[in-house]
């Protein structure tokens, strides 16, 4: 019973959520919802065994293409979103070939180094980029109305249905994706890659195959935070905001689905809400820091390995 | 022209010793501890606050001032290794993320103690080195790269001819087999860690009158630190230093006639180019990744 009744409730609870924050809240909500999409494409890629430091500039990829695409060619948002995550995969494919020579470490090190050379192109072309300023007035999603409601994406409010839908749809494909036999194919490159290899498996292939994809809804996140905040800059995309998704991922446990979402809501909240609220405006980044080091140090597993806690103690009686 | 390029050679100099020596203690970190300390530009930060606060607002002499960021930073390696690195041994990423987290302490605690905006520090030395009409260099340059010469000698020194310095890279080779013989690996990890953390201090006391020191000023220290050290090869030390002299040249020079943009755009791009080419560095080997 409480099977079919779990998603319906929390769809509910989901429409409903938006109405019970305040303005700021709800903004921050709104983000939120974009960077579980980045936060969980992220780990698509990882679960190849490979951590990429290019992640948030691909996703400023998909920001950039898509903004370009309805300021100069005139295409309609929605569906330059879909174009900016598919330029995001190509960017990806492309980069692939130097940064798949390598492994570990050095691969860490690699991505950084690739996506900070698009970011300072960026930086460096005024023209088309728009240089340090970056792009300005990017087209909002059209309005519309569906009778019962109507949708102003000025609002937060309603942004959030949007992205919301939108980021559901994602995952929805991302799980599917991992479920399949390639998702398992992406599991034994990382673990078994000898035994994979021997079996037939084209490593690299499965491995730009997973960066691909992963580039490919961090570039859509990347649309969907472009259309919303209207203007994107170099600094959008920057290695600080990298630091957050790498620790989002890190601190919520890599080895489920939910692990990074969980990762991704919980720091979020007590970052930009509890301590907000609690008036530690200077003291943040301390208290940030400091939760980080003891979710690591306490939680080596992450916060996913609480919740296989308690679901394994009620399987067993 | 040839006035220009020679100016542009010493200033090329001076930029790579100060950055041979944050990264000279970074890969004697990674080669120990086998994590990635990211906090290693925070840590050149806190040395140029200690002068910050011992030569600027004290009006102590500078050369105190740099010996107390030497042992200053130095403690906070140790401090660094015995809260996170030790318990985090077995977990890369989480020395990776405990290191993130300790940057951002650092962070915090800087603004917090002096503010956000840049610090004005009182030339130690107005004097400048004439070698001809047109070439020059200020004599404070002239110390940091005499500091970082005699500095990465005394540690060629030490690593090369004393026990404790085979002890150090026998556990860095292979901590199992060193352990084996009878060297503490926890011994080994203290001493790296506060000469890597030392170094790193030290280069930021040095460079604090000549550079602008605000709290984020470890940004990009670590970037240029990780390129050099990904350029020569991860946990060799020979490696980091000529990669770094190559950074600093290429990287000057293209600063002086392009501008720092491209400049910045060109040292990533040499260093993947090095990558593709030999995906451990130049000087690294396969098993150390």
């Amino acid at each position: 019973m409480l099977k079919y009744l779990i998603w319906p409730i929390a769809a509910v609870a989901l429409i409903a959520l938006p109405h019970g924050l305040s303005f700021s809240q709800q903004e921050i909500l709104v983000f939120l919802t974009i960077n579980i999409l980045v936060v969980s494409s992220y780990r698509l890629l990882t679960l190849t065994g490979e951590w990429s430091l290019a992640h948030v500039v691909i996703m400023g990829v998909g920001a950039y293409a898509s903004a370009m695409m309805t300021k100069n060619l005139g295409i309609y948002v929605p569906i330059s979103m879909l174009l900016g995550g598919i330029t995001a995969a190509l960017i990806a494919v492309i980069l692939s070939f130097p940064l798949f020579r390598m492994k570990g470490f050095y691969f860490l090190i690699g991505s950084f180094a690739a996506g900070e050379i698009i970011r300072l192109l960026w930086k460096h072309f005024r023209d088309p980029f728009g240089g340090a300023k970056g792009i300005k007035g990017i087209d909002p999603m059209p309005d519309f109305s569906i009778g019962i409601y109507n949708f102003d994406f000025f609002e937060p409010v309603s942004y959030f249905y949007f992205a919301g839908f939108i980021v559901i749809i994602c995952l929805w494909i991302l799980w599917r994706i991992e479920r399949s036999p390639v998702g398992l194919t992406f599991h034994a490159v990382h673990w078994q890659d000898k035994l994979a290899e021997a079996s037939g498996v084209n490593l690299r292939a499965y491995r730009t195959l997973a960066f691909a994809i992963a580039s490919g809804f961090a570039g859509i996140g990347g649309a969907l935070l472009a259309h919303y905040i209207g203007t994107i800059n170099p600094g959008s995309f920057d290695l600080d905001y990298m630091v957050f998704v790498l620790t989002w991922a890190i601190v919520g446990g890599t080895g489920t689905f939910y692990g990074p979402i969980l990762g991704c809501v919980v720091l979020t909240i007590l970052n930009e809400v509890v301590l907000r609220e609690m008036g530690f405006e200077q003291l943040r980044p301390l208290i940030y820091g400091a939760i980080l080091i003891a979710s690591i140090l306490f939680l080596p597993n992450g916060l996913e390995s609480i919740v296989q806690k308690f679901t394994k103690r009620r399987a067993k009686p | 022209m040839l006035d220009l390029l020679a100016q542009t050679g010493l200033n090329a100099v001076y930029a790579a010793s100060y950055i041979s020596l944050v990264a000279v203690g970074l890969v004697l970190i990674f080669g120990v501890m086998g994590v990635i300390n990211f906090a290693h530009g925070e840590l050149f930060m806190a040395g140029a606050y200690v002068v910050v606060a011992v030569y600027a607002d004290m009006h102590m002499p500078f050369f105190l001032a740099v010996v107390v960021g030497l042992l200053f930073v130095g403690c906070l390696g140790l401090l660094m290794e015995r809260a996170l690195f030790r318990p985090l041994r077995d977990n890369p990423l989480g020395g990776l993320v405990a290191s993130i987290g300790f940057l951002m302490i650092l962070q915090a605690l800087a603004s917090m103690g002096f503010g956000v905006r840049m610090e004005f520090i009182p030339p130690v030395t107005q004097h400048v080195v004439w070698f001809t009409d047109t070439i020059s260099i200020p004599l404070a340059r002239v110390y940091v790269i005499v500091a970082a010469v005699l500095l990465l000698s005394t540690l060629w020194y030490f690593l090369k001819r004393t026990r404790f310095g085979w002890a150090l890279r026998a556990s860095a080779q292979d901590p199992q087999a060193a352990e084996l013989q009878g060297i503490s690996i926890a011994q080994t990890a203290k001493i790296a860690m506060f000469i890597g953390a030392g170094l790193a201090g030290i280069a930021g006391t040095l460079t604090a009158p000549l550079v602008s020191v605000n709290p984020h000023m470890g940004h990009s220290v670590i970037v240029t630190a990780f390129i050099v050290i990904i350029v020569g090869g991860v946990g060799s030390l020979e490696g980091a230093i000529i990669a770094s002299v190559v950074y600093a040249f290429v990287h000057t020079f293209v600063t002086t006639f392009y501008g720092g943009v491209i400049a910045d755009i060109t040292g990533l791009s040499l260093m993947l180019l090095v990558l593709i080419v030999k995906p451990t560095g130049l000087f690294g080997s396969a098993d150390r990744a």
